[in-house]
Parts: structure tokens; sequence; C-alpha cells
């Protein structure tokens, strides 16, 4: 019997962590923070690092928008539909962990 | 050069030539080096320390079968400690006992296992190596038990196509997070075996499309990364990203090289960790600086839309086929010469290869062949 993973939807309940073959590290040569994973390096905006710093393995998405939200001063409904849509792509890409 | 050098992202390390495998389409060149001419272990790693200051964020450890050298777990922890990040490419085969724990222990990141066919017999065949498919199995276990993550790499070519299906139920039976469709670039020992390897035009997009659904089918299980063959393609691809843009190589002896094939490139010659450090090389050495960039580029490159994107191609494909190492690349449809594309696949068509006799391939081994005509 194969014991498949399933694909992971993201929701407000979901504790996202960054799977081991991937990590966020700062470059000390660009002076920016890279996500280095197998074959791939990533170079993440601001909101993106944000997003991704707070994936713990201990915090609910739902804590995490309304951490961010109160970080940017904005409403809570436009940053949750920015982070789930976030998370859900870089779940599919096996880049961050449900 | 008028636009600044970028640091390098990436670095490939052949630490040796010697392999349990002869697979007909080894990317090493066709004069491998014996273990005598590879680069002791404190030279790797003043290497590995260097290309860190210098911005390289992954190595990529590679042969040959790296894990016949033995200070392989001392490399992993020299990079671990400056914070690059490993990942390991073998062929799986003979690994000794408890090395596949220690290769974890000392930091590495990812392991990437070839399997040449998804079947045992394609497997024991294409590396002329009996009882290999097993052995690989038990790499893949061993490493899924050490807690690394997995990439499962399939090189594609005429005598595997058929078997894609099947390289996907693999690499998820095996609980990869990655699988690579590969498709056999045609450069050293590939071209050599070019006429047996080539495979048909139907197969190949029967493929793109199995590739296709399958990929859209797992999204968020695993992700599969599909290398076309780019003789059936219409644009070339970003060789290297470019050339000597983000990436670059080092051969067993310490030779530093943008690309696995730039040796076949008979006007450039080529420098050594060493007597030059890996900056002075990177930055100075006139091999790096013949193609980066676009002003070395020729028509139809040179005012093309798209020569940031593809720049310009592979430069050892347009010496091998146009004889021009700085010609467009013609896998490009804007190549002058694209129609000798089809014929080549035509040619292997010719061949006698459909019988895919098992002498029929030239077996990588050292000083068997010479360069093909």
């Amino acid at each position: 019997m194969m014991a498949l993973r399933e694909r992971a939807i993201v929701s407000l309940q979901s504790v996202p962590s960054l799977p081991k073959h991937v990590r966020i590290q700062y470059d000390p040569v660009r002076q920016a923070f890279a996500v280095l994973s197998p074959e791939k390096v990533f170079w993440p905006n601001e909101i993106s690092l944000d997003i991704l710093r707070r994936c713990d393995g201990r915090s609910t998405v739902g804590h995490i928008i309304a951490d961010l939200a109160a970080d940017y001063d904005a409403e809570q409904e436009a940053v949750a539909a920015d982070v789930i849509a976030f998370l859900q792509e870089w779940s599919d890409k096996l880049l961050v962990k449900l | 050069m008028s636009e600044p050098v970028l640091p390098p992202i990436g670095m490939l390390a052949e630490l040796t030539h010697r392999c349990p495998l002869q697979c007909p389409y080894c990317s090493n060149p066709l004069e491998l080096l014996k273990a005598n001419r590879e680069l002791d272990t404190q030279t790797w790693l003043d290497l590995f320390s260097q290309a860190a200051d210098l911005g390289v964020l992954q190595v990529h450890l590679s042969g040959g079968e790296p894990t016949l050298r033995r200070d392989l777990e001392q490399l992993i922890a020299g990079l671990s400690a400056r914070g690059v990040y490993t990942n390991l490419i073998t062929a799986g085969i003979n690994i000794a006992e408890g090395r596949v724990e220690a290769f974890a222990d000392a930091g590495l990141d990812h392991l990437q296992l070839s399997f040449q066919g998804a079947r045992p017999a394609t497997t024991d065949r294409i590396g002329n190596h009996r009882g290999s498919h097993e052995k690989k199995l038990e790499t893949a276990r061993r490493a899924r038990a050490a807690g690394l993550p997995l990439t499962i790499n399939a090189p594609i070519h005429r005598h595997n196509i058929e078997e894609v299906p099947e390289f996907i139920d693999l690499a998820l039976s095996l609980d990869a997070e990655r699988l690579e469709i590969a498709n056999v670039q045609y450069a050293g020992w590939a071209l050599a075996n070019r006429n047996w390897l080539m495979p048909e035009r139907a197969a190949v997009e029967r493929q793109a499309e199995i590739v296709a659904a399958a990929q859209e089918r797992l999204a968020g299980v695993i992700n599969i990364d599909f290398v076309p063959p780019d003789y059936f393609a219409i644009y070339p691809k970003p060789c290297m990203g470019g050339w000597a843009r983000d990436a670059f190589m080092v051969t067993p002896d310490g030779t530093v090289l943008p690309c696995h094939a730039a040796q076949s490139i008979p006007s450039l010659r080529f420098e050594r960790f060493g007597p030059r450090s890996l900056a002075e090389i990177w930055t100075d050495s006139p091999a790096f600086n013949a193609f980066r960039g676009t002003e070395w580029m020729q028509e139809p490159c040179r005012s093309c839309e798209r020569r940031e994107i593809d720049w310009g191609g592979c430069r050892c494909q347009a010496m091998a086929i146009a004889g021009d190492a700085a010609a467009t690349d013609p896998v490009c449809i804007k190549s002058p010469i694209h129609a000798r594309m089809a014929m080549l696949i035509d040619e292997t068509r010719r061949t006698d290869a459909n019988t895919a006799a098992d002498d029929a391939f030239i077996y990588r081994r050292i000083g068997v062949v010479t360069e093909p005509a």
C-alpha cells in the first residue's frame, strides 16, 4: 500500500511551518533574505517574508492574519485573502507545510 | 564588459569522476579524470569557503559518484558551517551502512537520487550494473528514515520514455518531495550516443501531456520539474541561466567551468582553483567573460527580444551543431540552421537504433572513446 500525501488546503485553523528542505537565511553578500529550497532560491518581498517568518509550526493562520493586520494597520479581511492565497500557493509547491 | 558581474548563487562540485555506473549519457567529459587528479579534502574546503564568501548559497555535490569520496561527511560539514544549502546528487549504489545518516548529521539539506529506469531491468541495463535498482530503493528508504528530503531524478531518452508514468508512481511510493523528469542533453557522452538515445517525436509529445497532467493532479503532493528535450523545441533553454551569470561548476581537479560541457569549446582556456582564487576566476577569467551578458551575441540573438530570457541558449550546442560557440543555439527557430535539428532527429531513424541492442551503447568508461566527428 502506498501511503500517499494529500494536497493540503489552507484554513484559518491550519498551523503552517517550513518543511525541512526549505529555510530562510540572510545573505550578507546581497544584503537580503533568501529562501533556500532544492534547486531554487527565492527572494521574497517584505510582506512575503513577514508571512513566512510567522510559519513557525505554532501559530494558526487565523492568528497570523490578525497579527499581520495589526502590524500593517490593515483590514483583517484584505490581509486574510492575501495570506491564504500566498500560503496555498506555497503549500502547493511544497515550500510550506500545513 | 559594461554590465556589472553579479555574484554566483549556485555551484556544482564534481568531487570525483569515479562511478559504479556507466550511463551512456553521463554529463562528465569523455576524458575522465582518475582518482589521483582529485583535489584533497583541505583544498575542497578552502574552495567552498571562498564560494560562500563570493555569495554562493547552494552547492550541489556531484560526480561521478560523490559518495566514493571518503571525506564527503567532512565536506558537507564544512559547507553546513558556512550556512550553504547542500544537495547531494547520488546514484545511491553501495553506500556503506550508516553513511546516509552521517551525511544527515553533518548537515546535508537534501538528497537527489537518480533512477535510470522505473523498472529494475531498465535501471540495471542503462547503468550497466546488475542489481542497481534494488540498491537505489534501499538508499531512498535510508534517506527518508534519516529525515532527509528527497528528489528522484529520472534522465529520459528513447529507452525509458515510455516509463514516465511509472517514474511518477515510483517517486510517490518512495515518498519523495520532488521528481525531475529530465530529458537527456546531447553533450559529451550523450552526444556520442545520440543515435541510440533520441526519442520518437510521438513519444516526446505523449510524455509532455503525461507530465503536464501529473503536475496538475499532484499539486501539493509532489513537485514535478520537467526538462523537455530541446531538439524538439522552438526556443532554446537559458542554459545555466546564462553563461557565467549565477552558477558555475568545478571538476574533480579544481578546474572552474561555466557549465558541464564548456571544455568542448576549443577556443576557451579554463583556469584551476589554487593558482587563482575563485573570485578572480569568476570575475576576470577570459573564458567566463567570453559569453557573459549579451554583448558577444551575433544576429539573430543580438536584436532578439528574447535575448535576456534564454541568453542565446547553449554555447556548447552551438559549438557542436553550428560549429561556432558564438552562434545562436540551433534549437532556436530563428537560427539559420534550425532545420538541422529535425534532420538530426531523422538521422537517428536511419540507424539501427530501434533494435536497441545493449551493445549499441558506448558505455561511459575511462579511455573508451574519442570525440565524435
